[in-house]
């Protein structure tokens, strides 16, 4: 049933009907609202046979949802930004050892200069923990995305972020229809650990490897990964026949079919690039957008079928790597043919609202042959002059 | 699509006033998106939250740049901020203060401007200065988008029992206020 509701209420409701037997969490904007909600729930007694941790920092989250994991309860957390950097160490032990922990990371900037609003530097920081990651267009898939990652987390054995964007859907209020608890039941049947640590039946995990089979280790975590790739869409199938409704998996490709330009992105920034590149269709300009809802693993096969014969395409990111440019774009690089163009898009970093107005003029300067290989969206030349007369 | 910006200041409700709003429009089967406009959240600091209301799934995620409304919950932000960036050419004005258009210097900007003393009426109802009830009830009497029956439901899904009704009271006084004036300005 659709109900008016706020995107963090959404998710920690949905997370809620996943029935997790641990939650841990450690408040951080704008991330609190979903673990505030889930812990009223557990308070309320409307979420029983759950125990909510509070903990003392991110890094003590993730370690009790490892310990809680790793004991064979079904755990889920919750973060963002300097909170997810805070937990690195403890996301590769995490994904290291294949526990199934679902996370949701609410996309936030990482200072300094410090910044509470929305870019994905944060969960892009941490593309290489082993963790998949995922990407939520809007709240009704923010929402159906946790169902989802704890059925594939727990059929891998593998821990997944479900990314949202801070802000721009934490606290945006749209009709998303919550996962019911008799379809999640249906969907997503009871934890069932690989190993469990247990006093009765004592046995060790995260040994220590040695060099002879350290490299074996890091490549079965990496064909597991890919597994997902496949799984994904099989799920996505499933969940569809369960829930009446579409979820990507992988992608979202839209108005491709014969668009001769294909703008890439990840998140909540694929509505306002959808409602441009309808404009741009009625004006005459063949444009299709593809959305990555998989980052991690990352979709080559699914994105080079969706771009088809595009000869351009344009990877607008909400994260970049200060040195050599785009995150997304140098994934995306290897899996295209020769003869296509490569154009990265930084925008929106840090907050700054991403606007059809900005997006058709950079877009246009595409099909005009004026985009440079690499463009800040909207960046304020007077303030970079300002920034330069500052005495040293 | 129709949008709306709410001006307030930090405490006043200016993201609540946004979600009720798109709970009213959801109540009568439209898509409706509420959003903050997050900065600085220091209570009485400028605060700015959006809603959009449409016939169809609402994609876009930009802030209202061009609203076709703006609500005013504290007219002393007249003077600090400009509500009216961007403002369609007849959008539509609400502020939230017991003086004349002409005392605020709204007079020159064509009719569609409407003063309600909503903190006045949430004093009188409800016992404090909260001005969203009697703004949404304002606020359809002006645009018709919604109904008040539609406010009524939204501030009832929201506030308990009695909280409800003393707000859903200076929802119905401020609809007609608001109504009164504008047939006596359309009589004028």
């Amino acid at each position: 049933m659709l109900s008016q509701i706020e995107g963090s209420r959404a998710v920690a409701e949905t997370v809620g009907h996943c029935r997790p037997q641990v939650i841990c969490a450690y408040p951080i904007s704008p991330q609190t609202h979903i673990v505030e909600a889930l812990s009223a729930l557990v308070k309320s007694g409307r979420l029983t046979a759950c125990e909510f941790v509070n903990v003392e920092s991110e890094f003590a989250a993730m370690s009790v949802a490892i310990g809680a994991s790793a004991a064979g309860a079904r755990a889920y957390t919750a973060t963002a930004s300097q909170g997810l950097l805070y937990m690195a160490e403890a996301l590769y032990n995490a994904s290291g050892l294949g526990l199934p922990i679902v996370m949701t990371v609410a996309n936030r900037a990482i200072g300094a200069p410090i910044n509470i609003w929305n870019d994905h530097s944060d969960a892009m920081s941490q593309r290489d923990s082993g963790w998949i990651q995922l990407y939520a267009e809007d709240n009704q898939a923010a929402a159906d995305l946790h169902v989802l990652a704890f059925r594939l987390a727990e059929e891998l054995s593998t821990p997944v972020m479900v990314c949202m964007d801070g802000f721009v859907l934490t606290h945006a209020v749209e009709a998303v229809d919550v996962p019911s608890q008799a379809a999640v039941d249906r969907f997503l049947p009871a934890f069932q650990p690989r190993q469990v640590l247990d006093p009765d039946a004592p046995l060790t995990i995260g040994a220590m490897v040695g060099p002879e089979a350290f490299t074996e280790v890091r490549y079965l975590a990496h064909t597991n990964q890919l597994r997902a790739l496949a799984r994904l869409p099989e799920l996505a199938d499933q969940f569809a026949a369960t829930f009446h409704r579409d979820l990507d998996a992988l992608v979202s490709p839209y108005r491709c079919d014969d668009a001769s330009t294909v703008v890439v992105a990840l998140g909540s920034v694929l509505g306002t690039l959808k409602d441009t590149v309808d404009g741009m269709r009625t004006a005459g300009m063949p444009i299709g957008v593809l959305g990555l809802t998989a980052f991690r693993p990352f979709p080559a096969a699914a994105i080079k079928t969706a771009i088809g014969a595009a000869k351009r395409i344009v990877v607008l990111e909400r994260a970049f790597a200060a040195g050599a440019g785009g995150i997304v774009s140098a994934d995306l690089a290897p899996v295209l043919p020769a003869d296509r163009e490569l154009y990265t898009v930084v925008a929106g970093l840090g907050g700054r609202p991403v606007t059809r107005d900005s997006l058709r003029e950079t877009l246009a300067a595409a099909f005009a042959g004026r985009l440079a290989p690499l463009t800040f969206l909207d960046l304020d030349e007077r303030l970079l002059r300002a920034a330069e007369e500052v005495p040293s | 699509m129709f949008e709306v910006r709410i001006h307030g200041r930090g405490g006043q409700g200016v993201v609540t006033a946004a979600e009720l709003l798109a709970a009213a429009a959801f109540a009568e089967g439209r898509s409706a998106q509420a959003f903050p406009s997050f900065g600085s959240e220091r209570t009485g600091a400028p605060v700015v939250a959006f809603c959009r209301i449409a016939e169809r799934p609402i994609r876009l995620r930009e802030p209202i740049l061009r609203p076709d409304a703006v609500i005013v919950q504290d007219a002393t932000l007249l003077r600090q901020t400009d509500v009216l960036a961007g403002l369609a050419d007849g959008g539509l004005v609400l502020v939230n203060s017991t003086r004349a258009e002409a005392e605020l210097g709204l007079s020159d900007h064509g009719g569609r401007v409407i003063v309600v003393p909503a903190s006045r009426l949430a004093r009188e109802y409800l016992g404090r200065p909260l001005p969203n009830a009697a703004l949404l009830g304002g606020f359809a009497a002006l645009c018709g988008l919604i109904s008040l029956e539609s406010v009524t439901a939204a501030i009832r899904a929201r506030f308990p029992g009695p909280v409800a009704e003393a707000n859903t009271a200076a929802a119905a006084a401020a609809y007609d206020l608001v109504r009164a004036h504008r047939k006596e300005r359309a009589r004028a």
